[in-house]
């Protein structure tokens, strides 16, 4: 019990001398008064500023350097975009462009990218707390919930926020909005854009109304129970389906088809006849099937197109009469397909159908037995249909499609962290969701329907990315910085030819007038380009242009009317309305005047380094060959060509030289003469 | 905020640099059941791809014996410069005497010089240097600009779809990565040939001049992305003289 005496003594030790209150008070005071400027000292935003100035110190650049330094705090402040950014205050190096070899942050230089720091700030890029001082509350996670900094993986997001057209320096907001539209996100997740618009699907999943026409019930079991078995490259997901599901699913599809008009059960398959066995594979490659379909090749590699299904074990799905209908005409048992109608002759439908039979995978189907379905079996295969949302994608005979299957997302990159749920071991913030919701959905707890898609890592980051991008500040920043996504628009060819080109769905692979596929070139100046002899003889035998090129144009057995109707309509349609394809003359040029072209050919301009004209000699293999060009474009078109490539073409990688009109004439001469047969007046 | 000082903020700056993800205590490293007495890179080196996301493709090293034949049960460690994430970080080769790890580049662009380590039967270390590519924004477009116009006739290497024309030029031009060619050159004298075509510096007419087809921004970009892949690396002249 003495130390309450101790503390008493020397309380009254302290105050024995009457000057030592106030001394001991003042001494408070001053210290008191000292601490604002001392926290102030031993800031953290201080001691970076010192440590930036010991950085430069010995730099040969440094006198430049510190001229640009000032003491204090930075701010962007852009009231517009609701910007208030003190980041400059430590990293103090991002606009020096000698600071290039610096990696330390917070003081290395930024990177260069399309926009000024003092137009955007940081944190409509990097996210985080612009306004705070300190490193934890402008960065970290958990002391700014709302916005964490965006880890720099993911930061093309940040310019998914305005750029809603692809940015060629984005490819990975690309590839993951493309993976968007592709896999049929957006049709059980709605994605609204802040312009009213809104993602829209590119896949075509298949309706299911008839689908007994075109399959049998064990191929559907298979495929449900996992898509990728039947096919690599399959689109659709897995539904990690149990045995009895998928058989009562399947059950439930089978029983709900109903034939319809067009339906082939009872159809005659023919088998060719004196047919070369090798005859229905070359016919699939001379009608250039692999454009748009994959199939497996011996060494596994999918090789072809992806427009359309893979084929590699077609023969284990379809039905034979089936096949030979669709490949007759498609439009008959799905009038919204892509696939063109070829105007097959009935032995070429035998032999492509025989071709496509024998390709088949054997052990996809060698397990599968299903028992004739009870009728609570097909009640519970409904009821899954309509739990799992299959008609979100697929039309089916009785199911309505569900409006918003999934959670809208159209705001999911600025979901608040405190709105998640995690699941243990996975890092805490938005992005590490959104990532393992895709990789692994199920995870997330039980009951959930959302399936299993099988994505690359890659693919992942990049769906992320797209995810993102879409943020509650994409919304509030200035109408006027959205750049909106080029839509397609709803151009229709008109009349006879127009519903000629429907038929054979030209525009899957060419755009005319907006509307249409990038596989093949736009014609939507075809007529003032081509001449039409030359379109006609194109038509009836579309011999490739690029023999570097895999995807070709397909022949399609056209009538002499079908081939008269197109090249007119295109000839006399598809014009651009300031070129007169008639200025310049075909033929007649002075031999002077193509001598001159020849030599700027082969000398100024060297345009054989990637073209041909005369096939023994040149070798340029990157654009078109031109030993007959003379027969193919109009020299019109030639000339304004060689004038401006982009004007013609945005985006053709022809380079524009800047051509004086006395070249481009001569070139014009030269090319013109290049006739193809005889090859007058080509290179020696 | 006040509590919030000198070191937890330097973690924070720290953990902020390194990509953000806090990385889980690594496990024990795993103890080698043979050496061998090279390590050598199977593949993955060089890659390029963007900072701070993985890289496309893992690290695959070998662990050979006297007879360059693989060792099974090697020790390989691997280390890099701050930001660079292995996953993992340290194994053991496998039955073809092969490891193979994922990776992770640092935020900012640039080259990141990679060390991967096997001790031989004298316990001495055996280092081997692996390089490999962080594209920022500028790199990661020079890439697809030059894909799209230059690479068929600078790429020497063919593939079905992009079937190069470099054997089809009387006069063949350098792949992109042939630092002792591009090093030479100034981005002035990149900017010149690229603009205006061969001749701009007494090079062939075979090149053909894109000053008036790409912007100026995607020429810079495609020399930030010349100079990110050159072999051996470019070193900017205000370097050189900062060193000397
Ligand atoms: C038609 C083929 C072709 C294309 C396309 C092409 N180049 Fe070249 N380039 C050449 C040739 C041939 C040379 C070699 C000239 C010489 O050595 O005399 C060359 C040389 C160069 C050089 C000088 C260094 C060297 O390799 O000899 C640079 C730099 C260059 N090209 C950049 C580019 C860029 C950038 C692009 C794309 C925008 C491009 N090139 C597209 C053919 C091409």
């Amino acid at each position: 019990m003495r130390t309450p005496n101790k503390l008493w003594n020397s309380w009254r030790g302290l105050f024995r001398d009457p000057i030592r209150p106030f001394g001991i008070s003042s001494a408070l005071l001053l210290i008191v008064l000292a601490i604002a400027p001392a926290k102030n000292h031993f800031s953290e935003w201080r001691h970076y500023q010192r440590g930036y100035l010991k950085l430069i110190r010995n730099r040969p650049d440094a006198l430049v350097l510190q001229r640009h330094f000032e003491p204090g705090i930075h701010q962007i402040w852009l009231p517009d975009l609701g910007v208030v950014d003190r980041c400059e205050t430590c990293h103090l190096g991002l606009t020096e462009t000698s600071l290039g070899d610096i990696r330390m942050q917070p003081w290395s230089r930024h990177p260069v990218i399309p926009h000024s720091m003092q137009q955007f700030g940081c944190v409509i890029c990097h996210r985080g707390q612009g306004a705070a001082t300190t490193v934890a509350a402008a960065h970290d996670s958990t002391l700014s919930p709302d916005e964490p900094i965006l880890p720099a993986r993911y930061d093309e997001a940040s310019c998914g926020q305005c750029h809603h057209v692809a940015l060629e320096g984005t490819p990975t907001l690309n590839q993951g909005r493309e993976i968007l539209a592709r896999y049929g996100c957006v049709r059980c997740h709605a994605i609204k854009l802040p312009d009213g618009s809104a993602e829209q699907p590119t896949d075509e999943p298949p309706p299911l109304t008839h689908i007994a026409d075109k399959t049998t019930r064990e191929w559907i079991y298979a495929w449900l129970k996992d898509p990728k078995s039947y096919a690599a490259s399959a689109t659709m997901p897995n539904f990690l389906l149990s045995d009895d599901d998928a058989r009562d699913i399947s059950a439930f599809l089978i029983a709900n088809s109903v034939a319809e008009s067009g339906d082939t059960a009872t159809l005659k398959v023919a088998s060719a006849t004196n047919a070369d066995p090798a005859a229905g594979a070359s016919l699939y490659g001379e009608s250039f099937c692999a454009s748009c379909h994959a199939t497996q090749n011996a060494a596994g590699n999918l090789v072809g197109g992806d427009l359309g299904p893979e084929l590699t074990a077609v023969g284990t799905k379809v039905k034979p009469e089936w096949l030979t209908a669709w490949l007759r005409d498609p439009k008959t048992y799905d009038g919204a397909t892509s696939m063109p109608h070829y105007r097959f002759t009935d032995q070429q439908l035998a032999l492509l159908s025989g071709f496509l039979e024998s390709k088949t995978n054997s052990d996809l189907l060698a397990n599968v037995h299903l028992d004739a379905a009870t009728p609570e079996q097909l009640a519970h295969g409904k009821q899954l249909v309509e739990e799992y949302g299959c008609a979100a994608c697929h039309e089916i005979r009785g199911v309505s499609r569900p409006d918003n299957y999934g959670p809208e997302l159209s705001r999911v990159g600025s979901k608040p962290v405190a709105q998640l749920v995690f699941t243990t071991g996975m890092a805490e913030t938005l992005p590490a969701y959104l990532s393992n919701k895709i990789e692994r959905p199920r995870s997330f707890g039980p009951g959930l329907h959302m399936p299993q898609y099988t994505f690359t890592p890659a693919q992942v980051d990049a769906l992320t990315t797209a995810l993102l991008s879409l943020t509650d500040r994409s919304y509030t920043l200035p109408a006027k910085m959205r750049i909106a996504a080029v839509q397609q628009t709803a151009y229709e060819p008109a009349g006879r030819a127009g519903h000629l080109m429907t038929d054979l769905n030209c525009m899957a692979c060419h755009r005319i007038n907006g509307h249409g596929g990038d596989m093949a070139p736009d014609l939507t100046w075809e007529g003032s380009s081509v001449q039409k002899q030359w379109l006609d003889a194109f038509l009836k035998n579309p011999n490739t242009l690029r023999p570097a090129l895999i995807r070709r144009m397909p022949r399609f057995n056209l009538t002499d009317e079908e081939r008269a109707t197109l090249t007119d309509y295109m000839m006399t349609v598809y014009q651009n309305p300031t070129i007169d394809r008639d200025a310049m003359p075909l033929r007649g040029y002075l031999p002077a005047m193509v001598e001159h072209g020849r030599e700027l050919f082969y000398g100024k301009y060297a345009c054989q380094s990637c073209h041909m004209v005369d096939p023994a000699q040149d070798k340029g293999y990157i654009g078109p060959p031109l030993s007959a060009v003379g027969s193919r474009l109009n020299a019109e078109w030639i000339f304004l060509w060689l004038k401006n490539p982009q004007q013609l073409r945005p985006g053709t990688i022809e380079p524009d030289r800047d051509m004086s009109d006395d070249d481009a004439h001569a070139l014009t001469a030269f090319l013109m003469m290049q006739t193809g047969s005889g090859n007058k007046g080509a290179g020696k | 905020m006040k509590s919030l000082h000198g070191t937890a903020g330097m973690l924070a700056v720290v953990v902020a640099v390194c990509g953000c993800s806090r990385q889980h205590k690594a496990a024990p490293a795993p103890q080698a059941t043979a050496v061998g007495s090279a390590l050598v890179v199977s593949s993955g080196d060089k890659q390029l791809g963007p900072a701070g996301a993985p890289l496309g493709q893992p690290l695959v090293m070998q662990v050979n014996d006297d007879q360059g034949n693989g060792v099974t049960g090697a020790l390989v460690m691997f280390t890099g410069p701050a930001g660079v994430k292995f996953d993992p970080s340290e194994l053991l080769t496998d039955s073809s005497g092969q490891v193979s790890t994922n990776l992770t580049l640092g935020n900012t662009s640039g080259r990141y010089q990679l060390t991967a380590v096997t001790n031989n039967k004298a316990g001495h270390a055996l280092p081997v240097q692996v390089p490999e590519l962080a594209a920022g924004y500028q790199e990661e477009l020079g890439y697809q600009v030059q894909r799209t116009y230059c690479s068929r006739c600078h790429n020497p290497e063919s593939t079905p779809e992009q079937v190069s024309n470099h054997d089809n030029l009387s006069v063949p031009p350098h792949s992109f990565d042939q630092g002792d060619t591009y090093n030479k050159l100034s981005d002035a004298d990149l900017t010149a040939i690229i603009g205006h075509g061969g001749p701009a510096m007494n090079l062939s007419v075979l090149m053909p001049p894109y000053g008036k087809t790409l912007t100026k921004a995607e020429i810079q970009a495609v020399i930030a992305y010349i100079r990110l892949v050159s072999d051996p690396p470019y070193q900017a002249p205000g370097l050189v003289y900062a060193k000397q």
